[in-house]
């Protein structure tokens, strides 16, 4: 029997292991193990304020905590049976839009990158790609000052609410970040040309895809997902459709398809799912690598990320072009019985919150679905149908191939509510 | 995390120390021992409560960063309930499930050299410690309130003004006083000040018809285990 055993996954935000069992030449079993201790926001939930859903979830993750804000918004909102007006689902879309750039640039440059180079990190690539790292930093920095502008603050920003904001940014403050998205689109299109004469591993499989599909425009925020096997449901009938399961070796739940099984939500997602509705220059930006829907190779999603980059800088210049700063704030938020199902795109997959609030207005069931635990399964099948080929690499390449095939997917563990110990076993 | 934030200055940090373990951003790893440690995070585990004292062990100073590793953090919540109840409320299979009863604060297992208050730690904050102890000075991150960095810039007081119930007055300075200045009241991320008087501060709120539970819920968030939050809010479990 041998065992390929990697035990701390470099590069992934939260802490894992991976352990490979092969008899002869055949796989016999893959477990992506999570280690990150295990954390009970959903219990921690119940008897708080729907108010506080948003700045208590947010602190699930430090990278995408817009997303969590967004989810609990949504969620809280459908059981109160409120609606938010234009001007306030425009400035969410524009906050969001600074997460998946921030997000996005973090993840291709110095995390993702690093693996088609050859370099242990980051800061060992910008010794001699100093400009491409810098590159990189830059957008992340637009994403950054989006979201500092609208929020306050880049983590855990503090301007969201049920209902809208606190306070709405005036629109000379939105017009001043201009110049640099601006200039981050460039350098996102350049970033694009750069990274598509990376040498990508020979990999597909006939994944099921599931994401928002956007009513307008490339989905951030929505109400209905779809994927490419005939999934298409409202946020309300999610539970019905999805299951998490828990196993032995994980303290992340994983979520499959009642009806099928595993599934894959993120940006090959997305873009699977959605290419019709990207802007001009970012479907341009697609087609100019040679990238179109579908695209199974999940090798190939740092591409998908950087287009998604380009639509969420696009998406913000044309909001801010647009924003007179009229309008209230927030709408006002009422207490009453009821369930709530809030569904957004966060940079690593959809998000899923449910809430059940009492009359009093305090939260007595909630439920969070992260994409990490959605995306698990299907990292286990790729891990799965890669590991033939570590037999033939020594373990620190079969390691660096196995960690390439977990970041593909960008998990983040520590939202996962949690990387990599790579054990071979062969009998 | 907050490291890798640091867009302008990361590049430039990479340049003046040397990474030893940070694998987050790096699968490069050097032996300890160690000039300075920063350590985030929670002890939640029986694992973690002995891997901490290793770390310690290996580092001439340790500096805790965050919520979570300063006074236990959101998890602490699990200290004032039932972990059991909670593991059952969450995992189908709780028995899988290994943690500890409590989540608690570093220096509760180890001795601390400095502690950097906030959730989220202020990135600025963070450079300034790190430079400190290269550099053999006392951080700049002052210990008084809220208020004091509200009137440095100028705000106009929420809660005096405008009646909207605020912890500035109790609340550790660090954030640059972010809530009041988008018209909402501060919400304790960055725990208790050097000298909180939060009886007093209760009785205000309460004068502003906060009711009695919104009040216990506010200093139940992601300090909910510092000292002084937990004196105020257990006091009142023990009157009920």
């Amino acid at each position: 029997m041998k065992t390929i055993k990697v035990n701390y996954l470099a590069r992934v935000e939260g802490e894992g292991a991976l352990r490979i069992r092969f008899r002869g030449d055949q796989v016999r079993d893959v477990e992506l193990r999570i280690f990150e201790p295990p954390r009970f926001f959903e219990a921690f939930l119940r008897g708080r304020h729907f108010a506080e859903a948003p700045d208590l979830t947010a602190r699930i993750c430090g990278i995408c905590p817009v997303a969590y804000q967004m989810s609990a918004c949504a969620a809280v909102e459908d059981a109160l049976a409120i609606r938010v007006p234009d001007h306030i689902s425009d400035l969410r879309r524009l906050i969001y839009c600074g997460e998946w750039i921030e997000s996005h640039s973090l993840h291709m440059f110095m995390l993702h990158a690093p693996d088609f180079l050859g370099f242990d990190g980051a800061l060992e690539m910008a010794k001699s790609h100093r400009d491409a790292v810098s590159r990189g930093l830059a957008i992340k920095r637009a994403g950054n000052e989006l979201i500092r502008t609208l929020g306050g603050r880049e983590v855990h920003p503090i301007n969201v609410r049920v209902g809208g904001f606190y306070s709405l940014p005036a629109p000379a403050e939105l017009r001043a970040l201009i110049p640099n998205l601006t200039a981050a689109r460039e350098s996102a299109r350049e970033a694009l040309e750069w990274m598509s004469h990376f040498e990508f591993p020979e990999f597909e499989r006939d994944y099921e895809f599931v994401a928002l599909r956007g009513e307008r425009n490339y989905p951030f925020i929505g109400k209905r997902l779809q994927s490419n096997k005939g999934l298409d449901i409202g946020a309300n009938q999610y539970d019905e459709a999805f299951e998490e399961r828990q196993v032995s070796h994980s303290n992340a739940l994983q979520s499959v398809i009642k009806a099928r099984d595993h599934y894959v939500c993120g940006p090959l997602a997305r873009f699977n799912m959605n290419f019709d509705l990207l802007t001009k220059v970012a479907s341009e930006a697609a087609r100019g690598v040679g990238l179109a829907a579908p695209c199974r190779n999940p090798f190939r999603s740092i591409l998908v990320r950087c287009i998604e980059t380009i639509e969420a800088l696009e998406q913000a210049l044309t909001i801010i072009e647009y924003y007179d700063g009229k309008g209230a704030a927030h709408v006002e938020a009422k207490a009453r019985a009821g369930t709530g199902y809030g569904l957004s795109e966060a940079p690593r997959g959809t998000l899923y919150h449910r809430y059940r609030i009492d009359e009093a207005g305090l939260i007595d069931d909630a439920n969070i679905v992260p994409p990490t635990s959605q995306n698990q399964p299907s990292i286990e099948d790729d891990l799965r149908e890669i590991a033939p080929r570590m037999l033939t690499l020594d373990h620190a390449e079969a390691t660096r191939l196995a960690e390439r095939a977990v970041r593909n997917y960008d998990p983040c563990i520590s939202c996962a509510t949690h990387f990599l110990k790579l054990t071979m076993e062969r009998e | 995390m907050s490291l890798l934030d640091c867009e302008d200055e990361l590049l430039a940090l990479g340049e003046s120390i040397e990474i030893a373990h940070f694998l987050e951003a790096t699968r490069r790893t050097i032996r300890g021992p160690y000039d300075l440690t920063l350590v985030e995070g929670s002890i939640t585990t029986p694992h973690d409560a002995q891997r901490i004292r290793r770390v310690r062990s290996e580092s001439r100073f340790l500096v805790t960063i965050g919520a979570c590793a300063t006074a236990g953090g959101i998890q602490a919540l699990r200290n004032f309930g039932n972990v059991k109840e909670f593991a059952s409320l969450v995992y189908a299979r709780p028995d899988y499930i290994e943690t500890l009863a409590t989540s608690t604060a570093i220096a509760d297992h180890v001795a601390v050299d400095f502690e950097l208050h906030g959730c989220p730690i202020n990135k600025r904050q963070l450079l300034d410690v790190i430079s400190s102890f290269i550099n053999g000075r006392s951080p700049q991150t002052p210990a008084h309130s809220v208020c004091v960095e509200c009137k440095r810039r100028g705000t106009v007081c929420v809660m005096v003004a405008h009646g909207t119930p605020c912890l500035g007055p109790i609340t550790h300075a660090g954030c640059g006083a972010l809530c009041p200045s988008f018209a909402r009241g501060c919400y304790g991320c960055y725990g208790p000040d050097e000298a909180p008087n939060v009886p007093s501060l209760m009785n205000a709120w309460a004068q502003l018809s906060t009711p009695p539970d919104a009040i216990k819920r506010v200093l139940r968030t992601f300090n909910v285990n510092a000292p002084a939050f937990r004196r105020a809010h257990s006091h009142e479990d023990d009157q009920s």
